[in-house]
């Protein structure tokens, strides 16, 4: 059985069909890229996968760990082991960093049976993630993300990632905007985290990640459609030639579909 | 307009017989305070929406109810409250506690505790038997009872409250408990008291003050119309608070009268969370160079609750600063107000003046008015306004669901962390330990979608048979 399993997906949004038939099966321990241009659908896709309710789903079926994915709620899904690195990490003026994340961590153990973490058990913990992303104590007690830099955001979602230890992780874009030491740390907290029983989709628009981290599969998704896979190499071959021949490369093989 | 012809009649009942049974205590400067007061009452009659500084909140529900001053009979009842009866509202760390039932002290409940060399924490009704010369030349002297109906009303039926008097240059550690509680009596008939507090805090002082106002008992029409009038010699420091969680028949109205000398510093943090109609009369008077004054409040209501704040802040000195942070939070029907009010008089340059209104609406049909209203009358000032309405906001919330954070306690999250910006404010330790609990009783049960209406975990009714 497949870690997740994506079918036929339609997606719409503000009334606009955003995502046109999306099939995607994802293995434990496999790490999934998935490229496009600007308006594609990725962050749609990661979207639905974390379930917001804004974006309806029209057609197919996602399957997660066998489970029906679509019927469950956010916290739901999250407590099944889905986290998603936000491509814009939110503002939360006033809810301290390590109190939030306590809070999710003892959510999902609440939902899996185990007990909570006072505390005493989860700051040393927790510390021990911030050094491995090079991260200030002092985020400690900020409110999350707020007044944070772009790097510093985007850091913080890789320290929750690896503090609720999902099985499938979505980084939404995770290496936008980031300087090449920023870029490097968080490739290393993501390397880290991978592991035979943990499956990563890693959406980025640029293949400077991925020499950081080497994908097994490579996806181009173009007008919510995945119009190529391929192994690593395929996100070289976008590098030289660009989306556009992709997608008119993708078109001339299917022409019905367009 | 002139008080309806029916009410005056119940007043004046009320009137004459309160002023007949309090006859042997009564000295004649304060009964001529009184008569004032209450032919002032008379003379202006409730307010009515015409009225500006009424405009948002209709008072003629209250002014409908035939309310009738808890007398001495009643006090034997009281008497058999118990301490435990009280176990809900206990303050740790206060420094002293003062509980007053229906309006009146009940020393058997109390505990004054031992205090620094001068200071005064007792009574006022004690304290105008015991020193009539050093209460008379502040009592009333503050309050404005011509501009306030309500400000006369309780003056016409001052009798008793907390009197607090810090001598100059004592520094009290702990908070000061005022505890009033309003009962159903035993007769369960509607009931009014009015609370008088003076407080005097001299050279260099520094104390924290909570006024706190609970129900117990059955529901039953109750109006509570409380005046504070805290003097702030210079360079004094005090923190005063309001907590109001009465019941959903309650009526709540309160003033609290700051004079501020040179240097001093007052802050004033309310919060309403309890009360039917509740309005919140904050009136500092910035009268010394330098003051510094904080406004702090918050507000959460839902069912038909209306909470009504209004500010006036006067500065009359110059190079003073007075700062406002009002944050509300509506759910269901509620109707909360803010109209802040700030007179710059002609002598305040260099004023510093800031005032803010937050407010979250979770519900379609609750509703806020918020209305600032400035008047400057010297030239070189700095004065700024600003008011915000928003909702719990959706990217946030997702935010923390993704997480694993189910929907209820991620709302109660966010309602925390609004509601913490006001409690953040607050300096002293035990006082905010208080204060955040209450704050968070009542969003836990904003959060948490269930028909019991609001305060409903506080004021469980209880009945009097389980008292006696
Ligand atoms: N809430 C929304 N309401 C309406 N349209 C939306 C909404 N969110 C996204 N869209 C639209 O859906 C399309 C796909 O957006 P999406 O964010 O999934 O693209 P993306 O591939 O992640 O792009 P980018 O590379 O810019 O992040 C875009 O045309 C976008 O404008
Ligand atoms: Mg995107």
């Amino acid at each position: 059985m497949s870690l997740l399993e994506i079918r036929n997906l339609h997606a719409r949004v503000g009334g606009h069909e955003i995502l046109k038939g999306i099939d995607l099966q994802v293995n434990a321990g496999e790490v999934h890229s998935i490229m496009g241009p600007n308006g594609s659908g990725k962050s749609t896709l990661a979207q639905v996968l974390s379930r917001r309710e804004a974006f309806e789903v029209t057609e197919g079926a996602i399957l997660f760990h066998g489970k029906d994915l679509l019927a469950m709620k956010p916290e739901e899904a999250a407590c099944e082991g889905i986290f998603m690195a936000f491509q814009y990490p939110v503002e939360i003026p006033g809810v301290g960093n390590a109190y939030f994340v306590r809070t999710a961590l003892n959510a999902i153990r609440k939902y899996r049976g185990l007990d909570q973490l006072d505390a005493m058990d989860f700051l040393p913990l927790y510390r021990e993630k911030m050094r491995l992303l090079d991260m200030d104590e002092q985020f400690m007690n900020r409110s999350v993300n707020e007044g944070f830099s772009g790097g510093e955001k985007k850091r913080n979602e890789i320290l929750q990632m690896a503090m609720l230890e999902p099985s499938l992780a979505i980084l939404d874009e995770t290496d936008s905007g980031l300087d090449i030491d920023a870029l490097r740390i968080v490739a290393q907290g993501v390397n880290a985290m991978r592991s035979p029983d943990r499956a990563m989709i890693v959406v980025t628009h640029y293949q400077r990640l991925l020499d950081y981290i080497t994908p097994d599969f490579v996806h181009v998704l173009v007008d919510g459609r995945i119009v190529r896979s391929g192994g690593a190499d395929l996100a070289l071959e976008l590098e030289e030639k660009g989306y556009v021949s992709i997608e008119s490369e993708a078109r001339q093989t299917a022409p019905a579909s367009a | 307009m002139a008080v309806q012809t029916a009410q005056l009649e119940s007043y004046l009942e009320s009137f004459t017989d309160f002023v007949r049974a309090t006859a042997p205590e009564t000295p004649a400067w304060l009964r001529d305070l009184r008569d004032t007061a209450f032919a002032r009452f008379c003379e202006v009659g409730f307010p009515t929406t015409r009225n500006e500084d009424w405009r948002f909140t209709n008072i003629s529900a209250l002014a409908r109810i035939p309310f009738r001053p808890a007398r001495e009979t009643d006090r034997v009842v009281a008497a058999s409250l118990a301490s435990s009866h009280l176990a809900a509202w206990h303050m740790e760390n206060a420094l002293s506690r003062l509980v007053f039932i229906d309006g009146l002290f009940v020393p058997a409940l109390s505990t004054i505790g031992a205090l620094p060399q001068g200071v005064v924490i007792d009574s006022l009704r004690n304290q105008i038997a015991q020193r009539p010369a050093f209460v008379a030349e502040h009592l009333g002297r503050y309050l404005d009872t011509v501009r306030d109906p309500f400000c006369a009303l309780n003056t016409a039926f001052l009798e008793d409250g907390a009197f607090v008097h810090v001598p100059r240059g004592i520094a009290l550690e702990r908070p000061i408990h005022l505890l009033f509680v309003s009962t159903a009596g035993p007769a369960h008939t509607p009931t009014m008291t009015h609370p008088r507090n003076l407080i005097i805090a001299e050279e260099e002082a520094q104390a924290a003050i909570f006024e706190d106002y609970v129900s117990f008992g059955a529901e039953i029409h109750a109006f509570s119309n409380a005046v504070t009038e805290l003097v702030a010699r210079g360079n004094s420091n005090i923190e005063h608070f309001l907590i109001e969680r009465e019941h959903l028949q309650s009526f709540n109205f309160s003033t609290l009268r700051i004079e501020q000398a040179r240097s001093a510093n007052v802050a004033s943090h309310s919060l309403l969370a309890g009360g039917a109609l509740v309005r919140n009369n904050v009136h500092p008077v910035l009268a010394g160079e330098g003051g510094e004054c904080l406004i702090n409040g918050l507000f959460i209501g839902s069912g038909r609750q209306h909470l009504d704040n209004y500010m006036l802040v006067e500065h009359a000195s110059p190079h003073c600063a007075s700062r406002q942070f009002y944050n509300g939070i509506l759910d269901q029907h509620a109707h909360g107000v803010f109209h802040g009010r700030i007179i710059v008089h002609k002598n305040a340059q260099k004023t510093d003046a800031k005032q803010t209104n937050r407010n979250l609406l979770l519900a379609d049909d609750a509703q806020i008015d918020t209305k600032p209203q400035l008047e400057i009358y010297a030239d070189d000032v700095k004065c700024t306004h600003g008011a915000t309405i928003g909702q719990i906001e959706d990217n946030a919330l997702f935010y923390l669901r993704a997480r694993g954070i189910g929907e209820i306690e991620a709302r109660r999250l966010l309602l925390e962390a609004f509601a913490g910006e006001c409690l953040g404010r607050i300096k002293s330790g035990p006082a905010r330990d208080y204060a955040q609990a209450v704050v968070e009783a009542r969003l836990f049960a904003l959060a948490t979608p269930a028909p019991s209406p609001a305060g409903a975990a506080e004021t469980k009714e209880r009945n009097w048979e389980e008292v006696g």
